[in-house]
Parts: structure tokens; sequence; C-alpha cells
């Protein structure tokens, strides 16, 4: 078997913040609603639990972030989604649902420092003051779509892999040295 | 630069975050339609100076279409609604009638 | 002359010294100066010359209305033109220039247009160059393009880096004076939260330099305790030298900070664009003094007089020796007393009022000050500097009674508050017969997205001058502010004297232009401003407006409320396109898709076509090869060995549930809910009005799945318009779609050597038997999990094969290094485009354009004609879409082998109601086939399908046509025996 590869192979830039991507992560795209019984059984029996609208829940080594009140974003180690997806088809055989590995589909950062929160600031039209602690806030980064959400006294945040490019030079330009708010 | 809520995650969204989707409640007309009710579904848009219906989609957050009710002139929002609706809530009638009461009704 | 006091200047650091060049003249200032007060410092009065008649101009403000001092600031990659000398900070090492004269200030050829000034009234442009109409490009455009214009525009890339930055506050304040700053501390002691900003580097506005006092301090220290209070404050938040530029819908506004103007190339970003959203918005932006229309006004020296104050008190620097001082109130006193105070000469006050005996006026008679009631100014005397004025009676015709020599005057025609903000989202106005001013009218505010009033106004921008008022947020005392206007000085002055009045310095709009628009006929004060280009220049009409607002409603006998204002537009001073631009420049102007070969294809040489915002391999030219030449090889290589293509931009969406197939037969034209597990089926999707949107190849998964294949950029429009009618129209059925299109790289393995390639690699049986064309299948290739789909755009035997994103380089490479020994080479989307017209396959958006439905191009084969319904059903039925003589695809052959220009059009007899030349078609596709060795085409033609074998005459791009024969599109095995090889 060959090693897959992040979009970026795990480019860091150290400005007024650290940026990092990392990776590759495993990501599951689940559509089902939130409220069908076998839901948050199947998610538990895979060390997943259902996160309330619009935040992550986080268990040992994965979380499952809340995307819209049909949508749900697995997030666990790249090597155990193949058996996650397995347990999704057979925990939810008999509910309606769609589950897609988009681990390749997606790139993600981290923002780390002291005001990793600026350079979120400069580029998402969100108040960072008013988000709850473990909210998943899905935006835009300048001009691409993007969701991020407080982690780890830094910010995880996630986009399309194609654009992982753009999303790295959006983030070093706004963590610039010089560039704080 | 609109401010709109949507109603399925809540967000208090931008309008950059968000998509415009013309009039809300178009009635589709398909095969076996006149020409005339196919001309409303199709090309006849209600523009109005004051209140309107409208669909927007949370593009940038949620991927949801929902209803808008917006008074075209001076911006204000009387309320978001999801798009699953046939007709607009009892309530925000209730609301747009007591703020506009020259209002003759989103039909 | 204007020079540097001994003593005095609250903003300037006496001990440090910036040295600075104006002109290329080496100059000094201090730490603290603005290019405005250093250039006064060192006696440089003039600085420009105006825009249409090359007139001498000289520093008229100390703030952002400053209509005169704009100047070529830095050079090279930090060149700006425009830039005003009263609100640029100065700094070390920093570089000026005058702008708008040839060859120098000093001497200025287009002065000449002074002298024709009675030639050029209002309206000239639009009078003069008129007819001949081919003069305007050979002879007018040219001739004003060389003498117009102001500063020279940058020729370099920006050495500066900008950005935006997004904020949110309960309340936003704009403007640090006395006003804005109780303001902050009201709503900051409330627990809001709170957005400060000031646009100058320093709080505290006016009062601090009129010495104002503020609930028994002065202002200058009520202003510091209240600056300390705020910033202990968690909750607000500071920014000086930050510009509230505009204010938009529910909240917005745009603030612009100057971080690094005054310490260029510091590493800071030079300038920040805030993106506030606002609760409740704020507007402190204070008042602008008016100038006073008295002939010679816009003589070097005639300044504002609080500007002269603000020289003074701020830099210690003396606008001139002696300086008259002229008013229509009291405030303009304070100049005087200012003035006599700081040891220089006023010889006289000229106050237009029969009466003066305020407290000010009696202060000035107390310090020896000659004041003159009911006198003005009949002219002002000088040419690049003042030399004296001539006095006269206001209520007279100006008759000379005096004549005073000086070096500077200060004017004062009262105050119009900053309403800019207030107006910008459709806050009214209403004019204060107290204040001769239009103020806000806090009854018609400009209001929120709950339909409440989103922007409030405080201290002098809502009229209130008073620090008394300001901090007890009453208006008590309008009879002290009270302004009896004076709109003309003298009141009865003939022609000579109007046509010498200045309104509008800096395109040179005089009082007897605004007079002539009257007349002939303009009453509409918008209509005015256009034609006679009155406040349309760079400082937007700050000085200018509100007397010829004044001019004009008295030409035309009107009140001033009937005649209205002109149209408040952001930003309130401007913000350079840089700042606006943000971040989105060079490698990150806009974000682009990079497939996972992308690196692979730049190092091989790949000649980029953007496509939708990725980037796919136009071709890949060899060391030697022309474009056309590297598409002929790709394609004779890929029809006679083996090509590969990086398909990823493919759009891909999983369509899953029990309604999946029920839907899917809605959004395409065919029938997808009957095809079978493992196999594949092209389909179309139209618009509801029958109009071709998308095509590509469906696949069915299992029993509750299918995946659907979109053209590369629109996947993105097609998932949009998948959950559109599934969330909105039929949102009881049990359907969900995922775009995975960035979950799989694919790779087309093209050509007869295909399945030799796959075969070596191995992993899976690719056989004719075990996958056959339009099936699919999961497996291994070279130890890399697949997904096999046996589909061919080109003709051609292919394998199109789907691999997680992570390993499409590695897969991508694998291919390459196997394949060699079967002649694999890369293949762009040239080729790709080449290879699918010798196949006459159509592509959307070459042979559709958004008013082409599937019958128009031979698909009625993939039209249901079972379904009782689909998107796009009724719309075909429309009938105008089902007339016979519908332009149709049909494939086109030049009868002499040539290649039809992309794009031309079948001409038909006779010509049109507008004498054109009737036509009957149009090439949608034209290539060069390297397979047939000429020219071929596909084009929609006027019933085409049936006028097979007929000669039709195409346009050429040299005017001439090209005869070409209708003929079927299928060029190339129209069996179709290679793809089902
Ligand atoms: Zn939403």
């Amino acid at each position: 078997m060959h090693n897959p590869v992040s979009a970026l192979g795990g480019e860091m830039f150290e400005g007024f913040a650290t940026i990092r991507e990392v990776g590759p992560m495993g990501m599951i795209t689940l559509r089902c609603k939130m409220d069908e019984k076998p839901l948050a059984t199947t998610l538990k029996k895979l060390g997943f639990s259902l996160p309330d609208q619009r935040r992550i829940s986080h268990g040992k080594d994965r979380s499952a972030g809340w995307m819209s009140p049909d949508e749900l974003l697995l997030i666990l180690p790249y090597a155990d989604v193949a058996a996650t997806m397995e347990g999704l088809a057979s925990g939810l055989a008999k509910t309606h649902h769609l589950a897609a590995d988009v681990s390749d589909a997606r790139a993600m950062f981290r923002i780390e420092g002291e005001k990793a929160d600026q350079v979120l600031a400069k580029l998402c039209p969100v108040d960072l003051k008013t988000l709850a602690p473990a909210e998943l806030r899905r935006t835009r980064a300048a001009q691409v779509a993007a969701a991020f959400w407080a982690q780890d006294g830094g910010y995880t945040l996630v986009s399309f892999r194609s654009v992982a490019g753009y999303v790295m030079g959006i983030l070093r330009h706004a963590a610039a040295k010089g560039a704080e708010i | 630069m609109l401010t709109l809520q949507c109603p399925y995650c809540g967000v208090q969204a931008d309008e950059t975050e968000l998509s415009p989707g013309y009039e809300a409640h178009l009635k589709r007309f398909g095969p076996g339609s006149t020409p005339e009710e196919f001309e409303s579904y199709m090309f006849a848009r209600k523009n109005p100076k004051g209140v309107h219906f409208e669909r927007w989609r949370h593009a940038y957050g949620c991927g949801k279409w929902f209803l808008a009710a917006r008074d075209t002139n001076t911006l204000e929002v009387f309320g978001t609604y999801p798009a699953q609706s046939s007709a607009p809530p009892a309530d925000l009638i209730a609301k747009i009638k007591q703020k506009r009461p020259d209002w003759e009704g989103y039909k | 002359m204007s020079t540097r006091l001994q003593k005095g200047g609250r903003l300037i650091d006496r001990s440090t010294r910036a040295e600075f060049t104006f002109n290329g003249r080496r100059l000094i200032g201090h730490a603290g100066d603005t290019l405005a007060s250093a250039l006064l410092a060192n006696d440089q009065m003039l600085v420009g010359r105006s825009f249409k008649y090359h007139r001498p101009r000289g520093i008229v403000a100390a703030g952002p209305e400053e209509p005169n001092a704009l100047v070529n600031l830095g050079r090279a990659d930090r060149l700006e033109p425009n830039q005003r000398a009263t609100t640029t900070e100065l700094y070390a090492g920093l570089e000026a220039a005058s702008q708008n004269h040839w060859p120098s200030l000093d001497f200025d050829i287009g002065v000449v247009n002074n002298y024709l000034a009675r030639f050029l009234p209002a309206g000239f442009y639009y009078k003069t160059f008129i007819h001949p109409r081919a003069a305007w490009k050979h002879l007018f455009e040219p001739i004003i393009r060389q003498s117009a214009g102001l500063g020279s525009a940058p020729k370099e890339t920006d050495a500066d880096r900008y950005e935006f930055v997004y904020a949110f506050c309960d309340v936003l304040i704009i403007g640090g004076g006395i006003a804005g700053l109780q303001a902050a501390l009201t709503a900051g002691q409330a627990g809001k939260r709170v957005i400060l900003l000031e646009q100058t580097a320093h709080w505290g506005g006016r009062a601090v330099v009129d010495g104002d006092t503020v609930e028994n301090e002065s202002a200058e220290e009520w202003v510091t305790s209240a600056v300390d209070a705020l910033k202990t404050m968690e909750n607000v938040t500071l920014r000086n030298r930050c510009m509230g530029a505009g204010v938009y819908d529910h909240g917005y506004v745009l603030a612009n900070e100057r971080l690094a103007d005054h310490t260029p190339g510091d590493g800071r970003p030079k300038q920040r664009v805030w993106r506030i959203r606002a609760g409740h918005i704020i507007s402190a932006t204070g008042a602008i003094e008016r100038p006073l229309s008295f002939a010679g006004n816009d003589i070097p020296g005639v300044m504002l007089a609080a500007s002269v104050r603000d020289y003074v008190v701020n830099y210690a620097v003396s606008p001139g020796d002696r300086t008259v001082v002229v008013t229509n109130n009291d405030d303009a006193y304070l100049t005087a007393i200012t003035l006599v105070e700081a040891g220089l000469s006023v010889p006289v006050v000229l106050d237009a009022r029969a009466q003066a005996d305020g407290p000010l006026p009696s202060r000035a008679r107390a310090l020896g000050i000659r004041v003159e009631t009911g006198r003005g100014i009949a002219s002002v005397k000088g040419g690049k500097r003042v030399t004296g004025v001539q006095i006269c009676l206001q209520a007279g015709e100006g008759a000379v009674m005096e004549e005073i020599a000086c070096d500077a005057v200060a004017m004062s025609g009262g105050w119009s508050p900053v309403v800019h903000l207030w107006s910008h989202c459709g806050g009214k106005l209403i004019w204060s017969e107290t204040l001769s001013a239009f103020v806000p009218d806090s009854a018609r505010p400009p209001l929120n997205h709950d339909g409440s009033a989103m922007v409030s106004c405080v201290g002098a921008a809502a009229g209130v001058y008073d620090p008394a008022d300001i901090i007890a947020g009453t208006d008590s005392d309008g009879a002290a502010t009270a302004i009896v206007p004076v709109w003309m000085m003298p009141q009865g002055a003939p022609i000579g004297l109007r046509s010498k009045m200045w309104l509008d310095y800096q395109n040179d709009v005089k009082v007897s232009d605004v007079q002539l628009a009257a007349r002939e006929g303009y009453e509409s004060v918008e209509h005015t401003k256009r034609y006679t280009t009155l406040g349309m220049a760079t400082d937007q009409g700050k000085l200018s407006n509100i007397n010829g607002l004044a001019v004009l409603s008295q030409a035309l006998g009107a009140e001033i409320p009937q005649v209205g204002t002109t149209t408040f537009r952001p930003p309130y001073t401007p913000v350079t396109i840089g700042a606006l631009a943000g971040e989105a420049r060079g490698e990150i102007f806009q974000p682009l898709r990079r497939t996972p070969m992308h690196d692979w294809h730049d190092q091989n040489g790949a000649y980029w076509e953007p496509v939708g915002l990725w980037r796919r391999p136009y071709c890949y030219p060899r060391a030697g090869e022309t474009h056309d030449q590297a598409v002929q090889r790709e394609v004779i290589n890929t029809r006679e060995k083996l090509g590969l293509l990086d398909a990823s931009t493919l759009g891909k969406i999983i369509v899953k549930g029990p309604d999946a197939g029920r839907f899917l037969d809605m959004l395409y034209t065919n029938m997808m809910s009957n095809l079978a597990v493992g196999k594949c089926r092209y389909g179309l999707m139209c618009n509801e009005q029958g109009f071709l949107s998308d095509d590509g190849v469906v696949a069915r998964i299992d029993e509750d799945t299918w995946l659907c294949h979109t053209t590369s950029g629109g996947a993105d429009r097609i998932h949009g318009w998948m959950e559109d009618w599934l969330q909105c129209e039929w949102w009881d059925w049990k359907v969900y779609t995922a775009n995975v299109t960035e979950q799989y790289a694919q790779v087309a393995v093209v050509g007869p050597n295909a399945r030799k390639l796959l075969e070596k690699i191995g992993g899976m049986d690719v056989s004719k038997e075990a996958l056959p064309f339009m099936q699919w299948a999961d497996g291994s290739l070279g130890g890399f999990p697949v997904r096999v789909y046996r589909i061919s755009f080109s003709g051609e035997l292919s394998y199109e094969i789907a691999i997680p994103a992570s390993h499409g380089a590695a897969f991508w490479d694998m291919l390459h290094r196997e394949g060699a020994e079967f002649g694999a080479m890369p293949y762009g989307t040239e080729c790709l485009h080449v290879l699918r017209a010798e196949k006459g396959f159509i592509m959307i958006g070459d042979e559709t354009d958004g008013t082409v439905t599937p019958l128009d191009l031979g698909l009625g084969w993939a039209v249901s004609k079972k379904k009782a319904d689909f998107l796009g059903k009724r719309g075909m039925e429309r009938t105008y879409l089902a007339d016979p003589e519908r332009w149709k695809l049909v494939g086109l052959e030049t009868l002499d082998g040539s290649v039809l220009s992309d794009g031309a059009y079948a001409v038909a007899p006779g010509t049109n109601e507008n004498g054109q030349r009737n036509t009957e078609g149009r090439v949608t596709s034209t290539y060069y086939s390297p397979t047939l060795k000429k020219g071929i085409a596909m084009g929609l033609i006027k019933n085409g399908p049936d006028r097979m074998g007929e000669v039709v005459e195409l346009n050429k791009v040299d005017g001439g046509t090209v005869k070409a024969r209708i003929v079927d599109a299928v060029f190339f095995d129209k069996e179709g025996e290679k793809g089902n090889a």
C-alpha cells in the first residue's frame, strides 16, 4: 500500500502566529437526520458522540462536527476510515443516510499562538468573541469556504484540498510578522 | 451588506456568506401547464418597493436554502424561515401587517 | 511669509528633525508635523496648480477637506499620487512633488488657460468638444489627456502589503473629539462593546486646539483622562489614524487605518481596511469650516480661519506675518486672538455683520485688534501669494474703501456639520435656519435590519458646538452659534468680481459658473454639479458644496432646502485601491484550484489554461514545439498509442437514497432510475426553460446510490442545483447528495495501448469481457485502490480511473513510468477538444450557450419521451423551441480544407433592417484535425440536418467568406469500433 500525501506535505509558517498544514486526516461526511435513533448509538459504538447544533464533540482521537441539520463531519485517524465506513454502513443499514469518505477532499490547518484569533479575524466575517467553546463555524476564509473551531489553545481550520495552497497563502499573509492588530 | 439569520444553523450570516435566489413561494408549473401558467412560473417576477419574500442560501455556511421577508426599500428584515414552507408563517405575516398596515399580503 | 514660530506647537517635537524634499528641494521639519505644516514652516505656500486654469494653489485647510495641497508622495514602488499634504504625517526621508503643472510649479504653461477663462465657462467640455466627431479621437482627447489629470499613476508594483480585518461591536463611534470620546465613555461604562475611530493621529479634535474648557478642565486634560479611562476598558477598542470611510446596510462600516503611511517599509501592512458590523453607529465627525466667496479667494495665502489656528497651535507655524481675518461669525475672532497672542500681526478683522459684540469680538477688541463690521473683501491682491486686500462694504457692490497690505487672509463663512456618514445609507437632512447649515434630521435616520435608527450624530456633526452641551447631551445655545449666512462678498458684486470668486478650488468652479448654469436652465443641484463639475474633484466638494448650492438657490430664486443637496457617497476621503484589494493580489489574488497532479504538470512544461478556478494543462509543448504542434503530436499519439489525461477536475456527486432514482429521472432528460448496477450512462441536464446546462456520465453504484459526473467547473453549480430542488421543491423525497469531486484524482488512460498498460500494472481484470464499454468496476491497480470506468470522450479505447486524491500524484507517476514502453504521453485540454470534435461529441459551453436545447444538438435520443416530467420538459414544449427552422447541429467541412474561424457566422442572402448581412448559423467548435489532416468544425445551421451536402458560406475575420459543406458531425470512426474494443 502506498502512503497518502496531504495537499501541502505539512507546510509550516512562523509569523506572529504559527500556521501548520496537518494531515492526512481521516474525514467522513455523514448525511442523516440527527434524530434518527440508530445514529447516536452507531456513532457511540464508533467512538463519536452526537454534537449539538453548530458544535463539535471530541472523543479520544476523533471528533464529530455539526455541519448542517442533516450533515456531520467525522474526523478520525486516516487509517480508521475504512473500518468506520463499514461500521456506519452496518449500523445505519436500515436508516436513510449517506456516508462518504472525504479525507482526501480536504486540507486541515492549525493556527497557533496567543494571537491566533487575529489571523482568523482578518479572513473570516465572524465575530470570534461570541464564538462558543466547541463551536464549529462554517464560513468563508477570504474567497473560499472554510470551517474552523477552537482547539488546544489554537484553531483548527478545514478547507477544500484543491485550494490548500491558496488557504496557506492567505493564512501566511494574515499571520505575517508586523501585521498584529 | 445585509445580515440575515439562517433559520437552520442560527448564524447571523453576513451577505458575503449567502447567495441570493430570487423570489420565494413560486409555484412550479411542469408539463401540461398552460403557456400563461408556465410564464408566471418562469418569467413573471414581483419587484415591489416594500415587503418582499426572497430565497437565500447559506452557501458558505450550512448550505441550506431559507426564505426571508424583507423591505426592499428600508432593508428592514421581518424574519427568516425554512424553505420547506409553502406559505410564510402566520406570526411573521402578523408582524409585517403590524409594521406595515398598508401591506396587501404576500400573494 | 509663512514660518516656524519660536515657541509652542503642541504636536511637534522640536528635538527631532525630519529632512524631506519637495520638488527635489531639501527641507527640514519636525516629528509631529504634517507635510503641510512642514511646507508652511519652510515658506512653501504654493503647492500646486488648479485642474482647469492651472492657477497657483496654496494650502487652504489643515485637514481632510484640503482641496489644493495634493502631492505625488514617495517614488517608484511606493509612489502615490493625490496625497493630501494636510493629512500626511511627516517622516524623515519623505519625498513629495507637486502635481498638475508643466514644466514647473512656478512657471506653468497651462496657466494660459487662466487668461482664456472667459472662453472656458461652465459646461465648456460639453459645449466645445462635440463636433467634428473625428476630432475627439485625434485632437481633443490627446490634448485633454496631456493637460488634465492629477498626479502621475505609479508604474511599478506596489511594494506594500494591505489587509482586511472584520470587527464587531455594539456601538461604533467615528470621530475622536470631545463628542466621540464622551459617547465612547457613556457606551463603554454601560458595558457595551465599543469601537472608537479617529482619522488623525491625535485625540480631542478642535477643542484641544481652541483651548476649550470641558467639565471645568482644560480640553487637553479632559481628553487625556478620557482616553486613559477608555484604554482601561476591555470592552472598548480605540483606533486612531483610522478613517470611517463609509456606512452601508445593516450597520456595516468600512474604515481605513493608515498603519505605516508615516513609517514606510517598517514591515507592517501599509493600510488595513476594517470591515465593521456595528449594532449602532455614532457619527461624531465634527464640522468643516466654509470659505467665503470673494474675488481672489483662491490666491495662495487665503486660508480657512480655524486652519490658521491649527497651524499656529499644533505646529507653531505662522501662515503669514500679517493676516487679515474676514468672517461672518464670532469663531474666527479666536484666530485673530491666537495670532496676536503668538506675536503676529492682524491688521484688521473684517466682519460682514453689522454688529459683533460677543465675548470673542470683545476679547479681540480688548487686545487692540482693529475690528470693522459691515465690511468685506472686494478683492484679494497678489498672484502666487497674497499681497493685500481691498476692503468694501458688504452691503455694496465692491467699491474699494481701503487697501491693506497683508500676506495671509483667514476666512470663515461658518461651519458645515460633517453629515456624510449619516447620509450614506439614506439619513435625511434638514436645513437649520439658525445655523445656516444642513443638519441630520433625527426623525428620518437611516434604518437598521430591525427597523431601528442605525446612525445618530453627536457634537458638531449634529450642529452642537458647545462642549457643555456635548457633554450634557443638550442643545441649549443655538443662538450663540447662530450664523447669518454670507454667500457672496460683497452681496452686490458685479460679474467682474463674481468670475474671480472660487467655489471649487480643485476643479476651478466659480460663482459665475454656477450662476451661468442656472441661467442655462439647470435647476437640479445634481445636474448642476455634473455640468459645472462643482464638487466632483477628489475632495468631493467638502468646501464647495454648500456655498455652490447657496449660489444656485439664489440664482434660481429658490430656498436652499428646496434645491437640496447632492448625494453623499463613500468613501469620506479617498482610499487607495491597494487597501480595497486587501490581501487579494499576486499569488492570492484569486483562489487557484490545483489537482493532485498540478506540480507534475508544472514541472513537465504544461502550458496552462484556466477552467473556472482550476488550471488545466492546455498542452505540454516540448523544446522547439509550438502549441499547435504539441497539440497535434498529442492527438496523434493518443489515437495511435497511449495518452494520459488529468481529468481530476471532473465533477463527482454521489446521489443516494430510496428516492434517488426518481430524483435523477427529474434531473436528467433521460432515464437514470433503470440504469443497472455496475453500468454507466451518458446524461443531459436542462434548466427549466429546456436549455442544456450540463452533461456527464452517471454510474449506478448500488441499489440506492448513483454517482453523477459533471463538467469541470460545473460540480458546485450542479450540486447546488440538486440541493435547491431537494430542499425547496421535493423536500419529502429521501435523497442525500455529497459533492466528492475533490476526493478523487481521475486519470483518463486513452488509446489503443490503454488496456496493455493496465494489464501490465495489474491488480484487476480490465479485459473487454470483464469490463466492457460503459461499465465500471472497483479494484486495485499497481497496489492503488481504484474505481475504473470504461467511458470515452475521445472515441478511443479508454479507461477513466478514479483514485483517492492523496494517491493521485503517485498513481500518475506510475502510469507514465510503466506506460513509457507503450508510448504513453500526457495530453492537455486542447487535444481533448480535438479528439471529441473528431467524434462529434458536444462540449457544454461550446455547442451550448444557454439558448440551445438537446434537440438542437441532435441529442433527441437522450431526451425521454416516456417520462411524464423532468426539469426542462415543459420548457422544451414551447412553440418557438419546436420551430423546424431552428439552428441545429451539423458538421462543417471547408471545401479548401482550411480551419474555420471560431464563432464564424454562416451568411445568408439579403440584409436585415440594420443593413447587416443576414445569417443562418454559426460555428461552435473548429479545429485542425491531425487525424484527418484538415479543418473540421461543428456548427448550428438553420435546419442543418435536412441540408446535408449543401454548401454554406461562413465569414472570416478578414471580411471575406469561406465555403463549407454541411456534413455529419461525426468525422472519425463513425461506427465507434475503437471505443468498444
Ligand atoms: Zn445556516
